[in-house]
């Protein structure tokens, strides 16, 4: 059984860790202009301080045994209304410590990147500000203990990617973009606070400890309920079926925030979610399942999108579905995914930042070209990012010994544990993440020169490569570390569960097929796109190509079922509103304008009249008096 | 003859004492100091007056004492009272030491006597006479309503009413500008404010008649022991209550109120809509609650019928307006109907709401006024609403302070006018009162219109060639302003502190 520690010694810092970078967003917003010099400066040394306050937590834990590892620091009463008590409380545990270091140093380094890819911007410091509130943000979200406090983080994530996607506002689609976004998102949020609401409602709190240990006495029906809704709140922040289509549109933000925001973190916020709410999922059967099958469609559909699209942004958002399509799957097979969904998501969230970083190296180099059919054959131009966007790719498609092939053999070793056939289409999926990754890496480094006539084509400075080179050191060597070295399994057990179940063929089997559905893919698309010269213009492709390059028609679908009828019903709602609520209105201004203008001609401005109402008053009043009197 | 003079806690007195000492210092200044000095020793002798009394109100706090022969009393609810009395004051009073405003020097006639139009008026303007009359006349006031909320018996009260009226009646004739105007009001007001005397003092004698007795604690007493004596003791209530209704402003003797509000000069107004509310609010709770606490059943319905005919007509005759100043004329009597609404639940919940009513209404009111006497066009004050168009784009900070306090007249949530329109609206449900609060609320609704209409005007209407300036204000008024302001938000977001005073100053002593 897991004790529950009060914060002492580093663990007393646990408030700082958001503090900081809270208070950097203050000032650098606050501070104006007038921060302009130091003020990147200033975000980044919050973060490191974050970041190196959080390494010593880990270090302070790691000499814990495994159950007293659960630290809470009640910060003060938040909410305290009658029955509905709840406090500003901070819980560290294996699980959030492991996000907070993803958070910090991640978001470090993708910090320090900025430092040179947001260097001749205008609004570098704002840019800064935004994301210390992100950060802040995010570290609240993982580190509350109660759904409400975690709805704050979640909301406060949600503000953070709107104003970084719509951050070069000139742009129309980047406004659009961040509204799309931020719209998309309120329907997930809607889910999450219903739940609260029914999480309430049902257990009487909303701290992770009341809830998770009254979860036997609720009825299934209800648990069902909260998990679905919880479901539904996960897939609108981390982008899934059928809330995917924001994620896409989100790219027109910085690169950077494409890295941190939309790769690494806040898009994982809803595997944390289901992951953290492991106790209800547990218990309710059927939404489990509804969250295998949503993982299962989002995985294919990312990796089909990321294999259409010709902007290397937009393709590794897709695949950024897809991978995140693979956390939730895994979280969604229960006590034997748990802990690999959080395995893909730490190795993801580095080799996917480093992708993120090195097509943002790329374009920088390109004069903010996106196109891949306007790159190629850079891998002579671009040493570093070329070398360490190799080794995100091999980790990516899960080569061994790169850490994206632990992680994913996990989860789909793990999915036939479950079901061959659900483990088969994990199977598939990976072979067609090698195809679309081959595609990306064939038409961007390799084969012939395609580039615009202005463009030369250079590496990027060392404040840019340098974080590329740590991540590529991540992307290379932390699945085994945390695999081996970390037993992240055992480590991660106390919080989520772990259970091991035998599949019907032996291990290594799973692997050598695996491996070899990926190479097949991987040569398709080699021989597609590095043998084979790459047309400029895109050719007309087939039927799944042009629906792919529409997004799978997500938007299309959107419109005809949601925005189409809420046009509709806001335009006869506007037309109620002027014809039958206005007329109300304006009839009752009318009767009180005139009742206004008989009034004011008692106002006769002679004295003798006004002695006269004034004895009529009074004589009035005093017959009222006598009358009540009387009765 | 054998007379023993009364027992007098001079402490407790002390700073009604301090006013009256400072009132005949000011008279003899004004008449034996030399012109070049006046002012000087004027403003010296108010504000230092004014501290004194406010500081000795803050020592007095827990007293609750009858003295002076049983004319007087001091306990909780009237410290508050007296110590709004004297804060405002000193607000109001530093609206009328405003020079900087008007080119000519203040906003006072330059000899109150004089004919308007006359010969020696021109002159006397010629020369730039500036009169300091209005000091001994504040200071008597002020004495005036220290001693309205803490009389004890009928005649004293009657007394200071009449030390209220009499210096109020001069103060609004002596307009600087549009004199005609001015003294109209000022004779409209003494006539109409004498009547209502009369009324007060013929109900007096018909409750003395009754009850053998002007002691407020023997009149309730005499009601409990002969109960079902005569209809003459309710006639003489309804009658008494005519006083200090007429000074609030009540429905149906509100007439004067428009009038006076439009003609008196805008520093007065500010000085006496704030000041006179409270103390008459005071002189009207401490009848109805000690002397007739008892029959509370049978004043009630008058308190109602009053209340409603006030929210409804000041509210719906305040659309129309097009000046200013008339304009929160009207507003002041559909605020006196709210407060009403609170003070008719009969109960300690009644009196702090309407305590904490009054306070906040106070420091809005005079903040409103100083706002007024800044917006000028050539003519002097700019008080045609027209003028005031798309003031807020030339003047955004003046203008966002004035919507404050009309966010807060009409009761918009987070300003002090929420507070305590809530306050006294839970008052009077607690109380049984639900249907008059549902006419507040209406009533409230069509309010918050002509409210809201100002702000519209002065942020969201294109300057035009007629929009008058905002006129840059010495200390005195910027003082005024930012007190009221930070009032009016102190006590929208943390009204808890003033709530806790008010309910710490217990009920009234019997």
């Amino acid at each position: 059984m897991t004790e529950i520690l009060p914060a002492e010694g580093v663990f007393s810092l646990l408030w700082v860790l958001i503090a900081l970078p809270a208070a950097g967003a203050l000032i650098l917003l606050l501070g104006g202009r007038r921060t302009n010099t130091w003020g990147p400066y200033l975000g980044i040394l919050t973060v490191v301080g974050s970041a190196v306050i959080a390494v010593l937590m880990l270090l302070a834990m790691m000499a814990e045994p495994a159950e007293q590892r659960t630290v809470i620091q009640n910060v003060y009463d938040w909410v305290f209304v009658g029955s509905f008590q709840v406090s500003f409380a901070l819980q560290l545990d294996q699980l959030s410590i492991v996000f907070v270091l993803l958070i910090t140093l991640v978001g470090a380094l993708i910090f320090i990147y900025s430092l040179g890819y947001m260097a001749h911007d205008p609004d570098r410091r704002k840019f800064f500000a935004y994301l210390n509130l992100f950060v802040a943000a995010m570290l609240l979200l993982v580190l509350a203990n109660n759904y409400l406090l975690l709805y704050v983080g979640w909301e406060g994530v949600g503000l953070a990617s709107y104003l970084l996607i719509g951050f070069w506002q000139r742009k129309p689609t980047a406004a659009a973009a961040a509204k799309k976004a931020f719209v998309i998102n309120r329907v997930g949020d809607v889910g999450l606070s219903v739940a609260i609401m029914l999480i309430f409602v049902t257990f009487g709190s909303v701290t992770f400890q009341d809830v998770f240990g009254q979860v036997g006495e609720a009825n299934e029906g209800t648990l069902t309920a909260i998990g679905l809704l919880l479901l539904l709140a996960a897939a609108g922040k981390s982008a899934q079926f059928p809330l995917q289509a924001w994620l896409l549109d989100a790219m027109e933000g910085p690169t950077p925030v494409s890295a941190l925001i939309h790769a690494a973190t806040m898009v994982t916020a809803g595997v944390y979610l289901i992951a953290r709410s492991n106790a209800i999922y547990n218990a309710a059967t059927w939404a489990a399942t509804a969250v295998v099958v949503v993982g299962l469609i989002t995985i294919f559909m990312g990796a089909i999108i990321g294999s259409a699209k010709d902007d290397i942004k937009k393709s590794l958002a897709g695949s950024t579905m897809s991978q995140i399509g693979y956390m939730v799957f895994a979280a969604g097979l229960g006590p034997i995914g748990y802990v690999f969904a959080i395995f893909h998501l730490l190795t993801h969230g580095v080799f996917k930042a480093g992708l993120f970083l090195g097509a943002g190296s790329v374009m920088h180099g390109m004069n903010d070209g996106v196109n891949m059919r306007r790159y190629g054959a850079l891998k002579g131009v671009m040493v570093i990012t070329f070398i360490t966007f190799m080794a995100g790719y091999l980790a990516i498609i899960g080569i061994p010994p790169f850490s994206g092939f632990w992680s994913k053999d996990e989860i789909i070793h793990a999915a036939f544990e479950r079901n061959s056939i659900i483990g088969a289409a994990a199977i598939l999926a990976a072979g067609i993440t090698g195809f679309y990754m081959t595609r990306m890496v064939a038409m961007t480094f390799f084969g012939k020169k395609r580039w615009e006539d202005d463009v030369h084509p250079h590496e990027s400075p060392k404040v840019m490569t340098i974080p590329l080179i740590i991540l590529a050191i991540g992307s290379t060597f932390m699945g085994m570390a945390l695999l081996f070295w970390g037993n992240i399994e055992y480590w991660l057990e106390p919080v989520v569960g772990y259970e091991s179940v035998p599949t019907p063929l032996p291990t290594w089997v799973y692997i050598v097929v695996t491996l070899v559905v990926v190479i097949i893919g991987a040569i398709i698309g080699w021989v597609t796109y590095a043998r084979k010269d790459v047309p400029i213009e895109a050719p007309r492709g087939n039927l799944l190509t042009r629906a792919a390059r529409q997004d799978l028609y997500g938007d299309a679908i959107n419109d005809v079922l949601v925005v189409e009828p809420t046009y509709k019903s806001a335009h006869a709602l506007t037309t109620f509103d002027n014809k039958a609520v206005d007329g109300f209105v304006t009839w009752t201004a009318s009767f009180v304008g005139d009742l206004s203008k008989r009034l004011r001609r008692s106002q006769t401005g002679f004295a003798r009249s006004y002695a006269l109402s004034m004895v009529g008053g009074a004589i009035i009043l005093l017959v009222a008096l006598i009358l009540v009197r009387l009765s | 003859m054998n007379f023993t003079p009364p027992a007098i806690d001079y402490f407790a007195l002390s700073p009604m004492i301090v006013i009256f000492a400072a009132a005949i210092v000011s008279v003899l200044v004004e008449a034996f100091a030399p012109r070049t000095i006046r002012r000087f020793l004027q403003l010296l002798i108010v504000f230092g007056a004014l501290l004194t009394s406010a500081v000795l109100i803050v020592l007095n706090a827990g007293t609750r004492t009858v003295t002076g022969g049983g004319a007087v009393v001091i306990d909780g609810p009237a410290l508050v009272m007296m110590g709004t009395i004297v804060v405002l004051s000193i607000l109001g009073a530093a609206l009328m030491a405003e020079r900087s405003i008007d080119p000519v020097g203040d906003s006072f006639a330059a000899r109150a006597s004089s004919l308007p139009g006359s010969e020696d008026e021109r002159q006397l303007t010629q020369r730039g006479y500036l009169q300091t009359e209005i000091w001994p006349l504040t200071l008597f006031a002020v004495l005036g309503m220290l001693l309205f909320v803490t009389a004890n018996n009928l005649l004293l009260m009657f007394v200071a009413l009449e030390i209220i009226s009499l210096p109020l009646y001069l103060m609004t004739g002596m307009a600087r500008r549009r004199r005609l105007l001015s003294q109209e009001a000022s004779l409209k007001y003494f006539l109409l404010g004498v009547f209502a005397s009369a009324f007060y003092l013929y109900g007096a004698a018909l409750v003395y008649g009754y009850s053998g007795s002007i002691f407020f604690p023997e009149i309730a007493q005499s009601l409990t022991s002969k109960p079902s004596e005569s209809i003459v003791v309710f006639i003489g209530m309804g009658m008494l209550i005519i006083g200090p209704l007429f000074k609030i402003g009540a429905v149906p003797f509100h007439q004067w109120v428009p009038d006076v509000y439009q003609g008196a000069p805008t520093a007065v107004v500010g000085f006496m809509a704030a000041t006179v509310k409270v103390a008459a609010f005071g002189a009207l709770l401490r009848i109805l609650y000690v002397a007739f606490g008892g029959v509370r059943w049978d004043w009630d319905p008058l308190i109602w019928i009053v209340a409603v005919a006030s929210m409804i007509l000041g509210s719906i005759v305040a659309l129309l307006q097009t000046d200013i100043k008339r304009l929160l004329g009207y507003s002041w009597i559909a605020q006196a109907g709210f407060i009403l609404v609170g003070l008719a639940a009969a109960s300690p919940a009644g009196l702090e709401s309407t305590m904490f009513y009054v306070i906040a209404y106070g420091f809005a009111t005079v903040g409103t006024f100083a706002v007024i006497s800044m917006v000028r066009d050539a003519n002097g004050e700019a008080t045609n609403l027209a003028a005031w168009a798309g003031i807020g784009r030339k003047s955004p900070l003046v203008a966002s302070a004035l919507s404050l306090f009309l966010l807060g007249l009409a009761g918009i949530p987070l300003t002090s006018g929420f507070v305590s329109k809530f306050a006294v609206f839970v008052a009077a449900i607690e109380a049984g009162a639900t249907w008059l609060v549902i006419i507040g609320v209406i009533a409230s609704l069509i309010a918050a219109f002509f409210y809201v209409r100002i702000v519209v005007i002065m942020f969201f209407a294109e300057p035009t060639e007629q929009t008058a300036s905002v006129v840059v204000p010495s200390a005195f008024t910027t003082i005024s302003l930012s007190a009221g302001v930070a009032v009016t938000l102190i006590l929208g977001i943390f009204p808890q502190p003033v709530l806790d005073m008010l309910s710490n100053a217990g009920l009234f002593l019997r």
